[in-house]
């Protein structure tokens, strides 16, 4: 069993878009630009994250997971604004393999054992978004870290997967964005006391981020953002996507450097090798066969 | 130029019928997700796709009448792929929370992954094939794949046939090492998803494409 990497894309209305410390978000592009260059280069799952999740940008999103899940052949997981049932079902039936959810499941946790029931277990990702409190105690929160609701983060871990959660992703809201690396002590914890497998979130800014979550906090999966976006954005495939259509946000300040200087950027390829040389088993890029 | 081959993605409703249906056109076949009895006879082969419980797809089988029509058609000689649930609906018997009968198509059992034995249950993620002497000797199925390449599995049981000279590979998964795909004649299943397994799991349909 190899680990997995994870590219997670963050989505707002049509665009990719990354938060960058408090300034707010910025559109990067296209989330298919990104994808396909993440399937290409040997990434084993995406996650579409719906940071907005209006009313409105919902059949945006669906669209773009029905374009994706044609030419991208890896599992496709979407979280962000979903409800109900109905919602699920939607996301599912437009190509997604997986939904990943929190704000519902948290207001409504017996919304898990009717959706694993329904669409099967591995179906339901149970999004956690965790917040470490000043005394030391972790929280988990809803509405993408703006809501706290007092739930204990490991016993939430643990009562999720009693209804059926099929994978738990553990976000540190703390480190999120930060570049400063996995709050791997709190993933050690879930990953050690739940059955199902664990997807960690929030702070790579470097390689030995990732090997040290895998190792000393024991992930089977990691989601990267701002690693594999800040290099793709520095490609010159970028440019020539750029020149496909015109970006609403201005992208300048990102690719100066300055805005990043906690990251490194690296490609999925450098990110595996650097796994791979260090004794852990990741899935290689390959080829797509000739004649398809 | 050959003709397009017609497959017929059998719908009972679990499971991500779509990815199946891109895999197989991008793969130059001609798809249609379908639970008409008619479709499925016209098809050149048929795929049985499938993620959930082994009871409550049995149920819903038998809700649509496609139980012995399914059976009887795979025994008919058509070419038929069951992916992942649909490969152990395939089988005999199966042990899913209670004892309950399968297509019977495939002589064997299903079992259940074990905690005891794999530290995570279900296995989520990607996992290496391991090709059999019968693999190399069908030349078809798992063309151009290598020992050792990667696919993608979600299950938490796995198929025992009786036969063992119908595998074509195996998957080591804890202290398990199971078959993770099968072919007995036309009849073919695999544990992994190969529409979800990148490249690779593309040749496979890609293979398929040519099979037929």
């Amino acid at each position: 069993m190899s680990v997995r990497i994870i590219p997670r894309l963050d989505i707002k209305g049509p665009n990719l878009v990354k938060g960058i410390h408090l300034e707010g978000l910025r559109v990067l592009g296209k989330p298919e630009h990104f994808a396909r260059y993440y399937y290409e280069a040997g990434a084993d799952e995406l996650i579409y994250m719906d940071v907005v999740a209006s009313l409105y940008g919902r059949n945006t999103l669906l669209d773009m997971i029905r374009r994706t899940s044609k030419e991208i052949f890896i599992p496709l997981a979407v979280g962000g604004g979903l409800r109900s049932l109905e919602d699920i079902q939607e996301v599912l039936r437009a190509g997604a393999d997986k939904v990943a959810l929190n704000t519902a499941v948290l207001a409504r946790p017996e919304l898990i054992r009717e959706a694993s029931r329904r669409f099967g277990s591995s179906t339901i990702v149970v999004s956690i978004e965790a917040m470490k409190k000043p005394d030391g105690r972790y929280e988990a929160y809803a509405d993408n870290g703006r809501q706290h609701t007092g739930m204990d983060v490991f016993q939430w871990a643990l009562r999720a997967v009693e209804l059926g959660a099929g994978e738990i992703m553990l976000t540190s809201i703390n480190q999120e964005g930060t570049g400063q690396g996995f709050d791997f002590e709190m993933v050690g914890r879930v990953a050690e006391s739940v059955p199902v497998p664990v997807i960690a979130c929030g702070g790579a800014g470097r390689l030995s981020h990732v090997y040290d979550v895998l190792t000393q906090g024991k992930a089977d999966a990691v989601c990267l953002a701002s690693i594999l976006h800040y290099e793709f954005i520095a490609s010159q495939k970028y440019d020539l996507m750029r020149q496909d259509y015109s970006t609403e946000g201005n992208i300048d300040y990102l690719r100066s450097g300055r805005s990043f200087s906690r990251i490194t950027p690296a490609t999925l390829v450098q990110v595996k090798d650097f796994l791979s040389a260090r004794g852990i088993a990741c899935r290689p890029q390959a080829q797509e066969p000739a004649g398809v | 130029m050959s003709r397009t081959l017609k497959a017929a993605i059998v719908d009972y409703q679990l499971g991500n019928l779509f990815s199946v249906k891109h895999a197989c056109d991008r793969t130059g076949m001609q798809a249609q997700i379908t639970a008409d009895k008619d479709d499925i006879s016209a098809a050149d082969l048929v795929i049985l796709p499938g993620v959930g419980a082994f009871g409550d797809a049995m149920a819903t089988l038998n809700k649509l009448d496609l139980v012995s029509y399914l059976r009887d058609l795979a025994l008919s000689g058509k070419p038929f792929l069951g992916i992942c649930l649909g490969m152990q609906l395939l089988m005999s018997k199966s042990y899913e929370f209670a004892e309950h009968t399968g297509l019977g198509i495939m002589e064997g059992d299903v079992l259940p992954l074990n905690r005891a034995t794999a530290s995570k249950v279900p296995q989520v993620g990607w996992n290496k094939i391991h090709l059999t002497q019968a693999a190399r000797q069908d030349g078809s199925f798992l063309n151009n794949l290598a020992d050792g390449d990667y696919m993608y599995f979600v299950h938490s049981f796995y198929v025992k046939p009786n036969n063992p000279q119908v595998i074509l590979s195996s998957t080591r998964y804890g202290d398990i090492e199971f078959c993770s795909s099968f072919r007995q004649g036309n009849v073919l299943g695999c544990q992994f998803h190969p529409e979800r397994s990148g490249p690779q799991g593309l040749r496979i349909y890609y293979n398929l494409s040519l099979s037929f």
